[in-house]
């Protein structure tokens, strides 16, 4: 047994030492950013497909991809550049995230793409930031993302503006006076949106009864679920995982809980009505785009668009969950890769030997119309956006509900 | 905590604590023969929602057809499983198949990622499983009800299989002494794979309860029920099955009520804490066999 243990901690140290020699040859060379060069521009892709976001996720690649297809390339100073997409999957988890990043530096990305997941993307941001390499998240939604790191941009709005506007839609809207709140011990997402519904909740003149928390990979909420039904809550806030949504709904039916439920953007999901069915009913959730939405013809290009290149591959439906529902997120990975290209493009007429850092420089002023709504960054790097689509469950469909602008401004 | 609440907690807890007791018995089964911890037993209970997705969604078929294949299918792989990653190591040491025990666990979850997608699929409902029922000022569905009491009625039967039959009195001379009862002419790989069959079939049978209530199944779904149940296993005394249920039975309750009082967060905690304690107090469980040193 002493000698397995020995051989067990001398691999161990052999394996960490390893992996520090990885990343000090990674990021020496790039300290001031990776050179564009070559006919082609390596664009990162970092996104969980696999773990407790892997389905989101690749709804996100999915966008990604299809962006790829639809614009290809690039010209840049009378150079026509292939944009190669260089994928990894951070499983949704913090610590591989950090060496997924690495392992994109290394390969000479000069912009990133993600991560589905505020979590990963806060583990990775010092990564790209150092590398001076940009990258733009697509649906990570708090704040800390951006916040303090020059290099993290994003398509979509923030866990401030989403909690505002679904307690916005739940006291002024609704007009509930209780309200309870779920939320995922430790996940920045879920008890970010918590906090700052809560917050806007009892400014806007509502009592919170209940607040609840449960744990990574929680199956079973009942516990849970009777305690929000002793409390007599009128509506209660579940910002959660997909893989959660669809637990909890039937759940919440078995236990006779009547209050309303209103979800966050990651609700928006064809496999959690597919799997909650019935329980799902009525379900009220925000989120950044809607399929159905006609009001421009870009978003109507991109969803025919987008559901013929899903249809081209069963493959393809497989991995968007079945079905050829265009998911928001799918829309803000395309936002999010267009933002890139736009950046890119805009290159044309630099001077001198251009780097990811020029890349940094040109998504700042980046200003187009995307899927999502008009585009800008604003100084710290966030999409600028006023509004969010609501939409609930009817009849086993997404039905758009309203747009909800936030109230306690 | 009203009245109503409290029994709510109750009969959720005994719930969760029955499927556990499921679980754990089929990991209590196979150390008891094998000296070995099926590291891969969460996996087939994962594997067994995936079976019963294939036949009531993908071939819509009826639901009592489902069960029987879902039985059978989780029993043939248990039993290959056994075949294949175990059985050509049964006089290497003991580190190496529990080695290659988690080497079948990580196979399995990675299969069925590959094969299945990490997207959490819903298990299909069984009508009258998922029913709401309401009894007196307590709400729940039926599944819920019924699990205690069919995990009940499954210790009984194999309580009286192990003690009553000619195959019981073979599973407990081979776990008595391995070698001497091959010596006395039990056919000892019969033995084993008939130990696979009950706690593969009755994984399958705590999948079923598991995921009608809850109904999301993705390829890592078993890991920590899995842990749970083999903590649940040790706790009753690892090789003893009505030990195996009581541990299964004290973690769903307890799990239930620490997250009653609001701290969820510590719920999981407890549960490894219990089986620390219980490692360093009383390593042989609660009903577990005293160790007795041959020389």
């Amino acid at each position: 047994m002493k000698k397995f243990i020995a051989l067990a901690l001398a691999s161990v140290m052999t394996l960490s030492l390893a992996a520090c020699g990885g990343g000090s040859e990674e990021t020496a060379s790039t300290a001031s950013g990776t050179p564009i060069s070559g006919e082609t521009i390596k664009i990162g892709v970092f996104e969980p497909t696999t773990g407790e976001n892997g389905g989101g996720g690749m709804q996100e690649v999915l966008g990604i991809r299809y962006a790829n297809t639809v614009a290809p390339t690039v010209d840049i100073n009378g150079t026509t550049y292939n944009i190669e997409l260089v994928e990894v999957d951070n499983q949704s988890d913090k610590t591989a995230a950090v060496t997924a990043a690495q392992s994109l530096i290394s390969s000479g990305v000069v912009g990133v793409l993600g991560s589905y997941g505020s979590g990963v993307s806060i583990a990775a941001g010092q990564t790209f930031a150092d590398a001076g390499v940009p990258a733009i998240g697509c649906s990570c939604t708090n704040p800390q993302v951006t916040a303090g790191n020059d290099f993290y941009f994003r398509t979509c709005f923030l866990d401030p503006f989403q909690g505002t506007v679904m307690a916005s839609y739940a006291a002024v809207d609704q007009g509930y006076k209780t309200a309870a709140v779920i939320s995922q011990n430790g996940d920045d997402y879920s008890t970010g949106l918590a906090a700052y519904f809560k917050q806007a909740f009892e400014q806007l003149g509502g009592t919170i009864v209940a607040d609840e928390t449960y744990q990574t990979n929680e199956s079973d909420f009942n516990a849970i679920l009777t305690s929000v039904k002793q409390s007599g809550a009128e509506c209660v806030f579940i910002p959660c995982s997909i893989a959660t949504a669809t637990l909890i709904l039937p759940q919440a039916t078995a236990n006779g809980l009547t209050a309303q439920i209103l979800g966050s953007d990651t609700w928006e999901n064809e496999s959690i009505v597919a799997a909650a069915g019935a329980a799902a009913e009525g379900v009220t959730f925000s989120t950044f785009f809607d399929e159905n939405d006609e009001s421009t013809p870009l978003a109507k290009d991109f969803v025919d668009g987008f559901k013929a290149y899903l249809n081209e591959d069963a493959q393809r439906i497989t991995l968007n969950g079945g079905t050829d529902g265009v998911a928001a997120v799918s829309a803000l990975g395309y936002d999010a890769y267009m933002a890139m290209y736009n950046a890119l493009a805009a290159l044309d007429g630099t001077e001198g030997d251009l780097t990811s850092v020029n890349v940094r420089d040109a998504l700042v002023g980046v200003n187009f119309d995307g899927v999502t709504g008009n585009i800008t960054f604003d100084e710290i790097g966030d999409a600028n956006k006023d509004a969010a689509y609501l939409k609930q469950v009817q009849g086993g469909k997404f039905v758009f509900v309203k747009k909800q602008i936030d109230e306690t401004a | 905590m009203t009245s109503t609440a409290f029994l709510q907690y109750c009969l959720t807890g005994i719930s969760i604590g029955g499927i556990y007791a499921l679980i754990a018995i089929g990991y209590t089964m196979v150390y008891g023969i094998l000296r070995l911890i099926n590291f891969a037993h969460g996996d087939i209970f994962m594997m067994a929602a995936y079976f019963m997705i294939f036949a009531m969604v993908d071939f819509a078929l009826p639901w009592y057809v489902s069960i029987i294949i879902v039985l059978a299918a989780t029993v043939i792989l248990g039993v290959v499983i056994e075949k294949v990653a175990y059985k050509p190591l049964r006089s290497a040491p003991r580190m190496s198949i529990m080695i290659s025990a988690i080497g079948v666990s990580y196979l399995l979850q990675n299969l069925a990622t590959y094969l299945f997608s990490a997207l959490p699929k819903g298990y299909p409902s069984i009508g009258f499983l998922t029913k709401t029922i309401t009894i007196g000022s307590i709400s729940t569905s039926v599944v819920t009800f019924i699990t205690p009491i069919l995990t009940l009625v499954f210790v009984f039967l194999l309580l009286q299989l192990i003690n009553h039959t000619k195959i019981g009195m073979a599973m407990r001379a081979v776990s008595k002494d391995f070698e001497t009862s091959q010596l006395m002419g039990i056919k000892i790989n019969r033995v084993i794979s008939f130990t696979f069959v009950i706690g593969c079939f009755l994984a399958a049978t705590g999948s079923i309860l598991y995921f009608t209530p809850r109904p999301s199944v993705y390829p890592l779904v078993g890991s920590l029920p899995g842990t749970k149940c083999f903590i649940a296993a040790v706790f009753g005394g690892i090789g003893s099955i009505p030990g195996a249920m009581l541990g299964g039975f004290v973690i769903g309750l307890s799990e239930t009520f620490i997250k009653a009082a609001g701290y969820s967060e510590f719920s999981d905690v407890f549960t490894f804490i219990l089986l620390i304690v219980v490692l360093l107090f009383k390593p042989t469980g609660l009903f577990g066999e005293k160790i007795t040193e041959k020389v």
